[in-house]
């Protein structure tokens, strides 16, 4: 500015073009102006890929998660998944710097391969990339060989590692290319001909709900089936406090992930989280192989019985029919407080297409649908769902758009609910509407993520949490005379 | 009203804390015990008696985060009438979305931007570069969002290394949108810390904003600006009408809840005060050589010291100032000594470790001594040897202070040292909650706040209390 210029003022915005703007961004006009966005992205419903592959490294016993790249990245995904689910999640960078765009990122990794591995004690090095080393084209095979040479960490240890630029889809697929290198890294050479451990391998998928794991489990109980859950972080994140610190309080089993290419059979949930391992593990495993969408709901829970039942040879046991029918009571039981009533929805594709078919069997309506990370067969995916319901004819699917699309659409186009993670609690707040927090993440509510959304129990879980909502915002909201004892 | 700060604790001497050192250090491979035994000293009681500002030691499990993370989550981001586009990839915007606590006054998405505005760059702006991109989200920000007085552009890791120039972008972008827009070339791969984030936008503060606007009303003897408040959990609501109640008219606020052309008037005001020292010092220096504004550094952490700084504030005004001071001393201090009353007798001889950024290391300290509770151990992620010259005179003798610590270094300290407390950040909260020691998250007040001025310290008192005292640790132990 020079010298020379008037004297600008600070200035006010006058009251009256506030209100004008507050009122204008909720129009039909603002969403057209909001929807021609080309270049800019507002309130994304997704994160880049590194904070998958951490969240998979976390799910194997003593793996230490390590971030080739800058140190506030590790800091972020850690601090991420912290809050989620308010554990510990210890994890190292090798802290690269300028010098690193310049000479590359061998030494840092080096160095940071050595004192990890000698301070944390960890049984598993899982390496993936953040920005930096995936621009300057670090050349991680050459790294890590070159790692073991020197004698960083010993000759067998295990160091899968992944590309996953955070310029290309979302956590979901860090997940996936994370998953699938450790698989591959710790079942080489593993595969025993004529073995099998008699064993189901199950991937539960990019899942941040330790009550998912713990039931999948107590399915497999139920059944008698024997299992190795893979990338298993339901001890991790959900652990005892009982004055001790253990930084690697479970995970699966290094053993079991080798042994896991000579199971029985495999199934992985959630086909967008799990495409690649799956690709993989198909061709390379043994026994059979399913991949199946998270079961929401009660269909893609019977699915999931009715695969089990065959993969195994055993009828579904006693317990389950029991608590199908249970599920169905207690469905049916509240189904008046839920007909009808319209959602809208965003979060990752598996959970996506997991609330459209659990809200189609509460006769609800799926009405807004939005993935900002999703691709063309995710949306003939849920288009698919909802031409096959009467009360899926109203809704519209919207790929890669953002929460500030989404915002105008609730706006202009209202619904009653809301269903999604923590970021989706200012659109809701605008619309007055309720936010069911199923997502990832949560970091405004205490322990939901203990609250498993699959199979049966899921399902009721959900219905509850929906339902009582509902009713409560009757009672918040009605006038004394329709204040009544029962709802 | 409680004694200042406790100068030394039983059992903690020179030797006893240099060998706790070395015990932490013991298992490190000798390169990394080399670069990190100088980060690790028992408090001098003069002097900075740590290195820092260096670079973290790879693989040693840092707390530290990135100049990008200086830039969005410290100084830039907390202006609210501004867009703030986090330039790269998706997340880096993503994780800092709302994760720092600096509240905002005004309408999200109207007249107050508390959002993630990014340019989500894909594969081919790597490729093919993303200023054709950024010069587009621009115009869609200025269309969508007509009531914010300018845009940031933050840059990312990739933005710096794939040599796209976001200063000409914004250059003629601004010219083109007539408002202001600051490129900050903020990439997280520059420097050691979010410290030279910090620096690198105080520096663009420098360049594009301060004395582009005066304020249109008449000046007065008492206009100051505050500094190095970033209203976590609401303490510049608290430090304000505080200020005002002792006669100083706050011009502006750098930068929790503050408003860009504020800030770009300061330059008018008569002093600056600043409260954390690290992230906003370089601007009070600037204004001091060009406007030859004053500067004072002050402390509202607890009513000892807060007694201190108002009385400190004061000798830089009349006698009209130093009355409303004293006025309000009296005021507040039986207020004070009432929360104290209440909470010392639960809190006394505890003892707090601190792991924390800013100035939170050392200007906590005493209040948690007007608690009657004593800091056994202090350190920061980011901070540089002038803050550790503050620190050592706030600190007892001979104790542990810490610089970029990794996480063994301090788990190894807490479990020597058996704090009843321990201060520090969400990384490091269920780590030390699982060993049963009651924890408060010190950078963003732990979802609780303000904590600042008088108006904090009831709560910060609270706070304390509680977690120290729950009912819950008494379950931990199991009966079989």
């Amino acid at each position: 500015m020079s010298a020379e210029a008037a004297v600008k003022y600070v200035t006010e915005t006058p009251e009256s073009e506030v209100t004008r703007v507050a009122e204008w961004i909720n129009t039909d006009e603002y969403k057209e102006k909001n929807f021609a966005r080309q270049a800019l992205v507002i309130n994304p419903a997704h994160a880049c890929q590194p904070l998958g592959a951490e969240l998979a490294a976390h799910g194997f016993e003593g793996s230490l998660p390590f971030v080739h790249g800058s140190q506030g990245c590790a800091s972020y995904y850690r601090s991420t998944l912290t809050r989620h689910f308010r554990e510990p999640a210890p994890a190292v960078s090798d802290s690269m710097t300028e010098d690193g765009a310049v000479f590359g990122g061998q030494n840092n990794l080096h160095e940071a391969l050595e004192n990890a591995y000698t301070i944390y004690k960890p049984k598993m090095m899982p390496i993936f990339t953040s920005c930096m080393p995936e621009i300057i084209g670090d050349d991680l095979t050459a790294f890590i060989k070159n790692a073991r040479n020197k004698g960083c960490v010993p000759e067998d240890f295990p160091l899968p590692y992944a590309n996953t630029p955070s310029f290309n889809g979302s956590h979901v697929h860090g997940y996936d290319a994370m998953l699938l290198s450790i698989l591959q890294t710790l079942t080489s050479g593993k595969q025993v001909e004529g073995r099998c451990t008699g064993k189901l391998n199950l991937i539960a998928g990019f899942d941040c709900n330790t009550g998912n794991y713990r039931e999948y489990k107590r399915i497999l109980a139920a059944f008698g089936i024997p299992y190795t859950l893979l990338a298993d972080i339901s001890e991790t994140f959900d652990s005892p406090l009982d004055g001790t610190y253990r930084p690697y309080p479970g995970g699966t089993k290094l053993d079991d992930a080798a042994d896991s290419i000579n199971g029985k059979a495999t199934i992985a949930f959630g086909t967008y989280s799990t495409a690649k391992t799956f690709t993989w593990l198909k061709d390379n495993y043994a026994g059979k192989h399913a991949a199946m969408p998270v079961p929401f709901g009660v269909a893609k829970t019977d699915a999931l019985l009715l695969k089990l039942s065959e993969l195994f040879g055993k009828p579904v046991p006693e317990s389950l029919k029991a608590e199908r029918g249970r599920a169905v009571d207690a469905m049916t039981d509240a189904h008046q407080y839920m007909h009808g009533k319209k959602f809208a929805l965003f979060g990752d594709p598996d959970y996506l297409l997991g609330y459209v078919s659990f809200l189609l069997e509460m006769g609800a309506r799926p009405y807004h649908i939005l993935c900002s990370k999703g691709t063309k067969k995710l949306e003939k995916e849920i288009q698919a769902l909802l031409d096959a319901s009467p009360y899926g004819t109203e809704g519209k699917i919207y790929i890669n758009k953002d929460l500030w699309h989404l915002r105008s659409l609730v706006m202009t186009d209202p619904v009653d609910a809301v269903i999604g993670d923590t970021h989706g609690k200012f659109l809701a707040r605008d619309a007055k509407i309720p936010l069911f927090r199923f997502g990832f993440p949560v970091f405004d509510r205490v322990n939901l993520h203990r609250s498993p959304l699959i199979g049966y129990q899921g399902a009721i879980n959900m219905v509850t949490t929906i339902c009582n909502k509902f009713i409560e915002i009757g009672d918040e909201t009605c006038d004394d005379r329709h204040f009544e004892m029962m709802r | 009203m409680s004694e200042s700060s406790i100068k030394s604790v039983e059992g903690i001497t020179k030797e006893s804390t240099q060998e706790m050192i070395d015990e932490a250090l013991a298992i490190y491979p000798e390169k990394a015990k080399k670069k990190r035994a100088p980060h690790l000293a028992p408090n001098a009681g003069e002097g900075a008696c740590v290195k820092s500002n260096r670079k973290t030691v790879p693989g040693i499990m840092s707390a530290r985060g990135c100049a990008y993370a200086g830039a969005k989550g410290v100084v830039w981001g907390p202006i609210r009438d501004m867009v703030h586009v986090s330039h790269g990839p998706v997340g880096c915007g993503w994780y800092s979305w709302g994760t720092r606590r600096n509240l905002m006054s005004g309408i999200n998405g109207v007249n107050q931007f508390a959002m993630q505005f990014t340019s989500d760059f894909q594969e081919k702006d790597i490729v093919y570069g993303g200023d054709k991109k950024l010069k587009q989200l621009l115009v869609e920000a200025h269309e969508l969002f007509p009531l914010a007085k300018g845009i940031s552009v933050l840059s990312e890791c990739p933005v710096g290394l794939i040599g796209d120039d976001i200063n000409a972008v914004a250059k003629q972008s601004a010219k083109e949108l007539d408002i202001p827009i600051i490129p900050c070339n903020c990439e997280g791969f520059r420097g050691v810390s979010q410290s030279l984030g910090h620096h690198i936008s105080n520096d663009t503060i420098r360049d594009h904003i301060i004395g582009t606007r005066e304020f249109a009303e008449p000046e007065t003897p008492y206009d100051i600006a505050l500094i190095g408040d970033y209203n976590i959990g609401g303490d510049v609501w608290s430090v304000k009408p505080l200020l005002e109640e002792i006669g100083l008219n706050v011009k502006a606020v750098w930068t929790g809840d503050g408003e860009l052309e504020k800030i770009a008037a300061t330059h008018k005001v008569k002093l600056n005060l600043i409260h954390c020292y690290r992230s906003m010092n370089y601007m009070c220096r600037v204004m001091e050589e060009k406007y030859g504004i004053p500067w004072l550094e002050f402390n509202f952490f607890g009513p000892t010291k807060i007694r201190e700084s108002l009385r400190k504030i004061a000798d830089f005004f009349d006698d009209t100032i130093k009355e409303k001071v004293e006025a309000a001393i009296a005021k507040y201090d039986p207020m004070m000594q009432a929360v104290i009353d209440e909470y010392r007798p639960r809190l006394e001889g505890k003892k707090v470790m601190l792991y924390v950024g800013g100035l939170r290391p050392r200007h906590t300290v005493n209040a948690y001594a007007d608690l009657g509770m004593t800091v056994v151990g202090s350190g920061y992620e980011f901070a540089h040897g002038d803050d550790y010259e503050r620190t050592s005179p706030e600190m007892p003798e001979a104790t542990v202070i810490y610089d970029d610590a990794s996480e063994h270094e301090l788990e190894e300290f807490v479990h020597k040292l058996r704090p009843d407390l321990v201060g520090s950040g969400i990384k490091e909260k269920y780590l030390f909650q699982k060993m049963g020691i009651p924890f408060r998250q010190m950078h963003s007040w732990d979802y609780s706040g303000p904590y600042h001025a008088y108006n904090g310290f009831p709560i910060f008192a609270r706070d304390v209390d509680m977690a120290i005292n729950s009912p819950t640790w008494s379950l931990v132990k199991s009966p079989f």
